[in-house]
């Protein structure tokens, strides 16, 4: 009874009456009400309505249109000079190199487009893994409290204390040294794991507070009251109710990786070439930025649209999930 | 007397106060609830009041099995509740039934109304096959009076009140015999609350229920209760009859709650005197000895904070009342407060 | 609207105080424009109140009673809520039109408000006694140790025991009624001429409701001010109450002194609360229901709001929206059948 809208406004039945309810004709009034929806329902509904929403959903499918099918976007090819040998070495850009080339005669345009691959694989296999697991971990110490909890939570904080850019250089240099030769899905792997790794951490704290805060809720009560065993509660109705801050965090998570991913390509511990990426671009270019900024630039400039991209997108979800801020 | 159903005895329920993070160290005790014995008789509605901090949410989540007695016993038909098997748990949680406050929070949101009602079958699989679920299902929102044509709503779009119902048509779902109300109708507006107040008395004499009916609105609790045990600090203070304990209170507590309750009717203001309690319910970490009532007491004397007062009958009086000095008495009667300089110093 | 007599100085007004109408609330009109569509919350709704006087505000949630009081003393939150019409009069002086600065100085020295949880309402990391004194400091230029002295003296003023030490100590060192008192003595530090009490003892329990409504009654005793209580509780109201509104979808639909209210309520709603409520002071068998759901705001009914779940209704209810007429000279019902009920026996 506090809140003087909460009753009418946000819930807003529709045709209200049940038989006791007696029928109203107001209520035959009510015609234009879609289906019932669930919240994710809701928060799709939400959702169609944000421009930030489509702008950024229309760049990743960008991104992730290039990743599947680079070809699409370009004949050219991304590891053979655009001319004979070295003879367009580092020209700026033209009609037929939109980006110019590097100091091997490369197309960068198509370098470009066929970095996304590496960048979204990454990123997404590495999100994947740091959620599931870091989500994994958050539920089993949130669920099962106690010393599991105590356990888990210390794990964690061990794994957190480690500084990310320090942890992922001990990690890549140890299984991957320098001129160790190693193929790019080994690499790619590695770098997956050592994010996974060193951020899995976040994702449990946030899934474990999610997890605390349902668990004593009164619909986790009611479902132990009528004798719900614990797979069911914890399948049913914290995983569906604790899924949202994840989510959201996932969302942002690609973006934060895919600038990683090119950290760690940039120090040369990441991704090397042959293997094509934006961060193996932007970390060859370094040498040459002032005869040819365009090497920086354009590689650059994709990733800080995808990162922004991704980073947008998770904002808008949570804007449509927080239920608080409608 | 009707049999009993339900047999309470000496019910104790204390929460560790603790320290520290990983090593814990025990500081002293919550005692919620503190030697609770009672009868539930079948079909009838036992009334629990009392104010908030008195125990009686957790006399409610004790005798559902969802927390263990620190001590005492609960015995439904014939079989300690607490030394039962998981097999015999499970049998319990069919009899036993729990409607909750708020219903707003009671109800998974990420799942449909006909999931919701749905799911005692899906936890009880033997209670119905799974091609009658759906039925049943509508079947029951019918009962508690709701369209069952909104079988694919989320609780979201009802109302509290409808939201309510679809809790009773959960808790009804397995054809309990008892169903343990807590607070049912404190989280709805008037005129709702009578409509789910009158659900309730319809589906007790339609399916036979015994009702342990928690609340802190007494005139809710008069309504619909045929006993009434007043509950203050995690003990029972008195244990009656309706007529017994809204008429005839020989507690001084029961006595300063009744009469604290406004009525509505403006006429009232000026032929009743309000038994002012002063001061405020003491810590259940440390309450006081004896009589946990004697510190907000008119009556306290020595022996108050000495003995400790048994329910029984006393002198006077038909039913039990947990006072050294309890006697009938007018609710309408004054009482100025101020006495409680003649109170006793706490000793603890 | 020339007649200003406070608004800058309400403590010269205050000897001599005039007896005309203090707080006026006249058609006022609030929506809330949301996701779904625009929500009419009042529609309308017109009462005022009189110094010593003490006016409830009854109805039930999603009735618009404590989005009225929020619009009066300006803490609407905009967006998602307008006020698109009406006019709020302290001492004749539409509080609606004037500027930012006069209304913040009405706010606290001429209206004050109580809400219902205190604990959110005070601020969890000042002493209770440097959030009573804050006000009088900066409203009254006091000095830190005179600010903190009279902050005492006005938890002393609500009861509380021990003030002199209880003043330094966090709200949450306070239970739920003694809270409640250091929120009425916050908000009486300034000495208020209106005092909006918004559901005051719904979170409490009902010994300590009881000294909570002592005390306000006491102090709207001595202070003569203008009390508006605003509450779903008919067992309070009828104990405290001068006159009552009683509100339905935004509009009032009924007002009247208590006395006439309770013997001989004019407008069917009223008559189905009346009804619902158990009674502590006889075991009734079933009890009377208002059949159906309060309506949504998004969707108000044509006509008389509530002719959906009125057991009178009539075609000309779904078609005429009844004016709040006057019943002789004391109070009003918009009910086309007013005058019929208020004849029968």
């Amino acid at each position: 009874m506090s809140d003087p809208t909460s009753g009418s406004l946000v819930t807003s039945p529709p045709e209200q009456p049940g038989p006791v309810a007696g029928t109203s004709p107001a209520g035959a009034l009510t015609g234009k009400q879609d289906k019932p929806r669930g919240l994710f329902g809701d928060a799709w509904y939400d959702l169609r309505r944000k421009p930030l929403f489509w702008i950024s959903a229309a760049f990743i499918t960008l991104f992730i249109l290039m990743a599947a099918f680079p070809f699409l976007f370009t004949t050219a090819s991304p590891t053979l000079p655009v001319g004979s040998g070295l003879s367009r070495s580092l020209e700026g850009p033209s009609g037929d190199a939109w980006f110019g080339t590097d100091i091997q005669g490369r197309d960068i345009f198509a370098r470009t487009i066929y970095g996304a691959r590496a960048s979204i694989i990454v990123a997404v296999s590495a999100t994947l893994g740091t959620v599931l697991l870091g989500a994994a971990v958050g539920v089993l110490a949130g669920f099962r409290g106690g010393w599991v909890d105590a356990l888990l939570s210390r794990l964690a904080d061990v794994f957190f204390g480690i500084p990310f850019v320090l942890g992922a250089i001990v990690i890549l240099f140890t299984f991957n040294p320098r001129g160790a030769g190693s193929n790019e899905w080994k690499i790619m792997g590695l770098v997956i794991l050592a994010l996974c790794l060193l951020v899995w951490p976040v994702a449990m704290r946030i899934m474990r507070s999610s997890v605390l805060a349902a668990k004593q809720s009164d619909y986790v009560v009611a479902a132990r009251a009528l004798g719900a065993s614990n797979t069911r509660i914890i399948f049913k109705h914290l995983i569906p109710n604790c899924l949202a801050p994840v989510l959201v965090y996932a969302t942002i998570l690609i973006g934060a990786y895919i600038g990683a991913e090119a950290t760690l390509s940039f120090l040369g511990v990441g991704l090397q070439s042959p293997v094509v990426s934006w961060g193996v671009m932007i970390s060859d270019s370094q040498n040459y930025l002032r005869v040819a900024w365009y090497w920086l630039l354009f590689p650059s400039a994709f990733l800080i649209t995808a990162v922004l991209s991704f980073v947008m997108l998770g904002e808008a979800v949570r804007e449509a999930l927080d239920p608080k801020l409608r | 007397m009707t049999e009993s159903i339900l047999e309470v005895r000496d019910l104790v329920k204390y929460y560790p106060v603790t320290r520290g993070i990983v090593f814990k160290k025990t500081i002293g005790h919550v005692q919620a609830v503190d030697g609770v014995s009672f009868d539930l008789h079948k079909g009838e509605t036992l009334g629990v009041v009392g104010e908030s901090g008195c125990g009686k949410s957790t006399l409610a989540k004790v005798l559902m099995h969802l927390e263990k007695p620190t001590s005492g016993g609960v015995t439904f038909n014939g079989q300690d509740i607490y030394k039962l098997g998981a097999g015999g748990l499970r049998r319990l949680r069919r009899n036993i039934q729990l409607v909750m406050q708020d219903p707003y929070t009671s109800l998974n949101p990420r799942m449909t109304v006909g999931d919701l009602i749905g799911e005692p079958f899906e936890i009880h699989p033997e209670v119905a096959p799974k091609a009658s679920r759906r039925q049943k299902v509508q079947e029951l929102l019918e009962v508690v009076g709701l369209n069952p044509e909104h079988i694919n709503r989320y609780p979201h779009q009802f109302s509290g009140g409808q939201r309510q119902r679809i809790g009773i048509a959960r808790a009804l779902a397995l054809r309990p015999e008892i169903i343990v109300c807590d607070e049912p109708v404190s989280a709805l507006d008037v005129s709702i609350q009578a409509q789910v107040m009158n659900l309730l008395e319809k589906l007790q004499d339609e399916f036979g229920l015994s009702y342990i009916f928690i609340a802190h609105d007494l005139s809710v609790v008069r309504h619909l209760a045929d006993r009434v045990a007043v509950m203050y600090l995690g003990k029972i203070v008195e244990l009656g009859s309706e007529e017994q304990i809204y008429e005839r209170p020989t507690h001084p507590y029961t006595q300063a709650l009744l009469s604290a309750v406004p009525v509505p009717d403006p006429n009232s203001r000026h032929n009743k005197a309000i038994i002012r309690l002063t001061g405020d319910v003491p810590s259940p970490t440390n309450p006081p000895s004896g009589c946990r009532f004697r510190t907000r007491c008119w009556k306290a004397e020595e022996v108050c904070a000495r003995e400790v007062p048994l329910l029984e009958l006393r002198s006077g009086s038909d039913h039990p009342s947990a006072c050294h000095f309890a006697e009938k008495r007018e609710i309408v009667v004054s009482h100025e407060a101020g006495e409680l300089t003649e109170l006793p110093t706490r000793t603890l | 609207m020339s007649n200003v007599y406070v608004a800058d100085k309400p403590s010269a007004a205050r000897e001599g105080r005039p007896s005309g109408r203090l707080l006026e609330v006249e058609d006022l009109r609030v929506e809330f424009r949301t996701r779904d569509g625009v929500a009419k919350v009042i529609n309308g709704v017109t009462y005022h109140v009189d110094a010593g006087e003490t006016l409830a505000v009854l109805g039930e949630s999603g009735s618009g009673k404590s989005v009225t009081a929020q619009t009066i003393m300006g803490i609407l939150d905009t967006p998602p809520g307008f006020v698109t019409g009406g006019e709020i009069r302290f001492h004749g002086k539409d509080m609606l039109t004037m500027s930012a600065e006069e209304r913040r100085r009405i706010r606290g020295e001429g209206i004050a408000m109580v809400f219902q949880d205190a604990l959110s309402a005070l601020n969890p990391v000042f002493t209770v006694g440097f959030q009573i004194a804050e006000q009088f400091r900066v409203r009254r230029g006091m000095s830190r140790r005179d600010a903190k002295k009279r902050a005492a003296e006005m938890l002393d003023q609500v009861k509380i025991p021990n003030a002199k030490q209880r003043v330094n100590e966090y709200p949450h060192q306070f239970s739920g009624g003694m809270r409640q008192r250091v929120m009425i003595a916050m908000s009486l530090a300034l000495d208020p001429e209106v005092l909006i009490a918004d559901e005051p003892t719904t979170a409490l329990d009902v010994t300590v409701q009881a000294q909570i409504m002592d005390l306000l009654g006491e102090l709207q005793r001595e202070r003569q001010m203008g009390l508006i209580l605003i509450t779903h509780d008919l067992g309070v109201v009828a104990d405290v109450a001068d006159r009552i509104a009683v509100m339905y979808a935004g509009r009032i639909v009924e007002e009247a002194g208590v006395y006439e209210l309770y013997a001989k309520p004019a407008h069917p709603y009223t008559i189905g609360l009346l009804e619902s409520i158990p009674r502590i002071d006889e075991k009734g068998q079933q009890l009377r229901t208002i059949r159906g759901l309060p309506p949504s705001l998004l969707r108000i009914p044509t006509g008389c709001p509530f002719h959906p779940r009125c057991p009178m209704a009539q075609p000309v209810c779904a078609e005429k929206v009844p004016p709040l007429l006057q019943l002789g000279s004391t109070r009003a019902s918009a009910c086309h059948f007013a005058e019929e009920l208020v004849k029968r026996d």
